[in-house]
């Protein structure tokens, strides 16, 4: 399923919204989960799942053509951590 | 930085703030969206959202585990678990805040 995909779907099952109103509602969503990310807060979504950031540190790194050593500075990544509700639903049997 | 945490409640105030509708409706869609990314992911497809990432679902196989208290090995069952692969604009969204100045 795209973001599209999920736009239309939603559109379906709410003719009373502009196609146009759904596209935001979906893209603010995502924006704000984004927008939350990158202020280093977290996104709980209990049941969903949980959006978090993790330091990777600074490291020694090589080029792979050269095998020359590079210093590849401390960053950041998105992590997402499924929740509960959803992890059972994916495994009915546990 | 400040190190809060978003929840549901945030979002939708988001979404109502965004639309002209009302707070419960703003909160049931969100809902809504939740479910059909939920939905979709049992049922075993994958989930992509431009410029955030994809959600995917993985099979692991079985493998013997071990109780770190006891020492003792257990078999852990094959299981499928979601996997996030975040998009290189979510990526730079959150390097870019963080490493003001620094070029790379």
């Amino acid at each position: 399923m795209t973001k599209s995909e999920l736009i239309a779907k939603l559109a379906n099952e709410n003719p009373h919204l502009f196609q146009r109103d759904v596209e935001r509602i979906v893209t603010t969503i995502f924006d704000e989960i984004t927008n939350a990310l990158a202020q280093g807060d977290r996104v709980e979504l209990r049941g969903f799942g949980a959006f978090s950031i993790k330091e990777r540190g600074s490291r020694v790194g090589r080029n792979p053509r050269t095998g020359e050593a590079v210093d590849v500075g401390e960053k950041f990544i998105p992590y997402f951590k499924t929740g509960k509700q959803l992890r059972e639903r994916l495994n009915p049997t546990d | 930085m400040t190190g809060k945490t978003v929840t549901r409640a945030q979002l939708g105030e988001s979404v109502y703030q965004e639309v002209g509708l009302s707070r419960n409706e703003s909160a049931d869609l969100l809902e809504t969206v939740l479910n059909h990314m939920g939905d979709a992911l049992t049922a075993g497809e994958t989930v992509k959202i431009s410029s955030f990432g994809s959600f995917s679902v993985r099979q692991k196989g079985e493998r013997v585990g071990r109780n770190p208290k006891t020492g003792e090995e257990v078999p852990i069952l094959p299981r499928k678990v979601l996997v996030f692969r975040p998009s290189q604009v979510l990526k730079n969204r959150i390097n870019e805040y963080r490493r003001p100045g620094d070029g790379a």
